[in-house]
């Protein structure tokens, strides 16, 4: 009797500590999407009111202006430098980090990190220091008619220096959870370090690679403080889309920048999409290349 | 296999190595002869996988020389050691079929010397019949069992025509059963395709049948190399005897030929030597005497059935551990019962 009894008795005693986990989720639940809608989805929505405030003709208006259309051009122009350069300098680093072992890596896994730490507007300063006009290289390379700060390579260098850590701190965990092993089976198998890793290390990385390249060109694109500092905002010339947003709407040009910064809004909401989309789409590609 | 591969000898020469402050490996030589199956065998910790790695070049050695049929392996690239390599966890290329993982090889020569596509693509269904896993070309990795995991990795290994075949662990993921049957079956490969193998193990029984000669590897250095029945039946020290099957340990005083055991010889000795030893006695090697005529007596504490024979723990009086003990008569003493216990055959370790 008692060994029947003690299951029933038991049960409701479950349900109860399931029914205390349904509520603490449904507060954790409800804070969660609060916090997002507050501080996210509230501004994001912002964005795009105000920017079509004055209808369509007014907003593509903004966009076809011709100092929006220049800095657009820029912008696409820093990414796609800047985003390549990163995707070799990070992939190295990360290889460098996670397969082998030697003195000062931990000094290199923290220096990775720097760009993080370090507010971006130092990091645009420092380049004012060592290339402008009165810096220690500014008058050797103005000498030579090398313009860096207030031009392209400035602006350059600067989104460099910020967008770094991000290819490569996707891929350091990802590579040191692989391991050596695939790589050293392909080695005792004769193929050359190159073709090892084309063929065994790219493949097995290829999903971290694509998010740490979605994240950093969508930093790329949207950097403003290390940027701001090196471009010296010559309108038409070296202004970002972020910096044109902002000298807009210091004009009062309201419609103007947030028809800007719905573009830059925009390539956040694809840039989440995509990788959305192919963390869905290659679900079991993505799982098998984690597991080990 | 189209030609026969060649194999070669492979000799190692004081190898050491040293990661920090560990010696993994003190000073090893070791010669293994063209087509011979050595097992390098030791716990876990012992240096075999170090070693095995110094020799696939993946690992420099800090002293010592590997030489492949007389050429200095260091001034061998990985690719012209020509070693075929497998690893305990397999570590097949995951995201390539079966067939691109044992083609890999082939794929990876330089343009000269890789062999067309028609061509690999006949190797690679002639080694999934040696490993007898026909027609799974098209698999991935993740759709095999382990088994079948491990003959892809081992067919991968073959197909770059190796001359010499190195295998770490090759059973150590596998369950019990699946570990038997390969065990017979690489046996059966190894006759028919006759290389060089050295394979690591921890698993005496592994290493006692499946291996020409075995390498027993402590703390970095080589305790024995032999023949399976001359380590087994000649241990030449007491790790190597307590590491090749189950023994007892005896602590015995050494006089006069004799080895003795609180107060009464137990053992003859053989060799004139004195002072304090060992004495090594595995649980078959005990004879029941009931008559009590022998110098070592114990109470039976426990009687349980050990695969197939029973097997007894004796309580001696002045050993800190039971005494395992095989019942190998057809009556079994009973649980307390007073037996004496014969030594029909024991190793003695002198100064230990």
């Amino acid at each position: 009797m008692s060994d029947a009894s003690l299951p029933a008795a038991a049960l409701p005693r479950g349900r109860l500590a399931r029914q205390d986990g349904a509520a603490a989720r449904i507060v954790l639940i409800a804070l969660a999407l609060g916090f997002l809608a507050l501080f996210l989805a509230l501004p994001l929505a912002i964005v795009f009111i105000e920017a079509l405030a004055r209808g369509w003709q007014a907003y593509l208006g903004a966009l076809a202006d011709d100092d929006a259309l220049a800095a657009i051009r820029l912008t696409l122009l820093v990414a796609a430098i800047a985003v390549p350069l990163n995707v070799v300098v990070g992939v190295a680093g990360a290889w460098a980090i996670a397969k082998h072992e030697f003195r000062g890596k931990s000094l290199l896994v923290s220096l990775v990190d720097l760009p993080i730490s370090v507010s971006p507007v130092i990091a645009g300063l420092v380049y004012v220091l060592l290339f402008g006009a009165q810096g220690y290289f500014g008058r050797v390379l103005a000498s030579y008619g090398v313009e860096i700060i207030f031009a392209l390579p400035g602006i350059v260098l600067a989104t460099l220096f910020v967008t770094f850590p991000f290819i490569a701190r996707e891929l350091i965990p990802h590579m040191q959870a692989l391991g050596n092993a695939e790589e050293e089976t392909a080695l005792t198998l004769g193929a050359s370090g190159w073709r090892t890793f084309c063929m065994v290390t790219l493949p097995n990385i290829k999903w971290s690679l694509l998010y740490g390249v979605l994240l950093c060109n969508a930093r790329a694109m949207g950097e403003f403080g290390a940027v701001a500092v090196v471009s010296g905002k010559i309108r038409g010339l070296t202004t970002t889309m972020p910096l044109h947003v902002e000298i807009l709407y210091n004009e009062y040009m309201s419609v103007a920048a947030f028809a800007v910064a719905s573009l830059l809004a925009l390539l956040a909401l694809v840039t989440l999409a995509a990788k959305s989309f192919l963390e869905w789409r290659y679900a079991d590609q993505i799982a098998a290349s984690r597991r080990h | 296999m189209s030609a026969a591969p060649k194999s070669v000898p492979v000799v190692i020469e004081q190898a050491s190595r040293q990661f920090g402050g560990f010696a993994a490996l003190k000073g090893v030589s070791l010669t293994i002869e063209p087509g011979e199956l050595v097992a390098l065998l030791g716990p876990s910790g012992s240096g075999k996988t170090t070693l095995l790695r110094l020799i696939a070049g993946l690992d420099q050695a800090d002293q010592g020389s590997i030489l492949f049929d007389g050429v200095d392996a260091d001034t061998l690239s990985l690719r012209d050691r020509r070693i075929g390599m497998v690893f305990q966890s397999y570590v097949l290329f995951r995201h390539m079929t079966v067939a691109d993982n044992i083609a890999f090889g082939l794929r990876a020569r330089p343009r000269a010397t890789r062999p067309p596509d028609s061509e690999i693509r006949r190797r690679v269904g002639a080694l999934l019949d040696l490993v007898q896993l026909p027609g799974l070309e098209a698999r991935f990795p993740s759709q095999l069992s382990g088994g079948q995991r491990q003959r892809v990795a081992l067919a991968r290994a073959l197909a770059i025509e190796p001359r010499v075949l190195l295998l770490d662990e090759p059973f150590g993921a596998l369950d019990a059963k699946v570990r038997k049957d390969l065990r017979a079956w690489l046996r059966a490969l190894h006759d028919q395709t006759g290389h060089t193998t050295l394979f690591v193990t921890h698993d005496q029984e592994e290493a006692l049948e499946l291996a020409d000669r075995v390498a027993i590897l402590n703390n970095g250095l080589l305790e024995q190399v032999g023949t399976p029945n001359a380590v087994y039946d000649h241990p030449a020290t007491a790790f190597v005897c307590g590491f090749l099957g189950e023994a007892n340990r005896i602590p015995v005083e050494l006089r006069g030929g004799q080895a003795i055991f609180d107060g009464s010889p137990v053992f003859h000795a053989g060799a004139n030597t004195s002072g304090s030893g060992a004495l090594y006695v595995r649980p078959h090697h005990f004879h029941f005497d009931i008559s009590g005529a022998t110098g070592l007596n114990g109470q039976v504490e426990t009687v349980r059935r050990h695969g197939a024979i029973q097997r007894a723990e004796v309580a001696v009086r002045g050993l800190a551990r039971k005494l395992d003990v095989d019942i190998l008569s057809a009556v079994a003493p009973a649980v307390g019962e007073r037996v004496g216990l014969r030594i029909t055959c024991g190793h003695i370790f002198a100064g230990t």
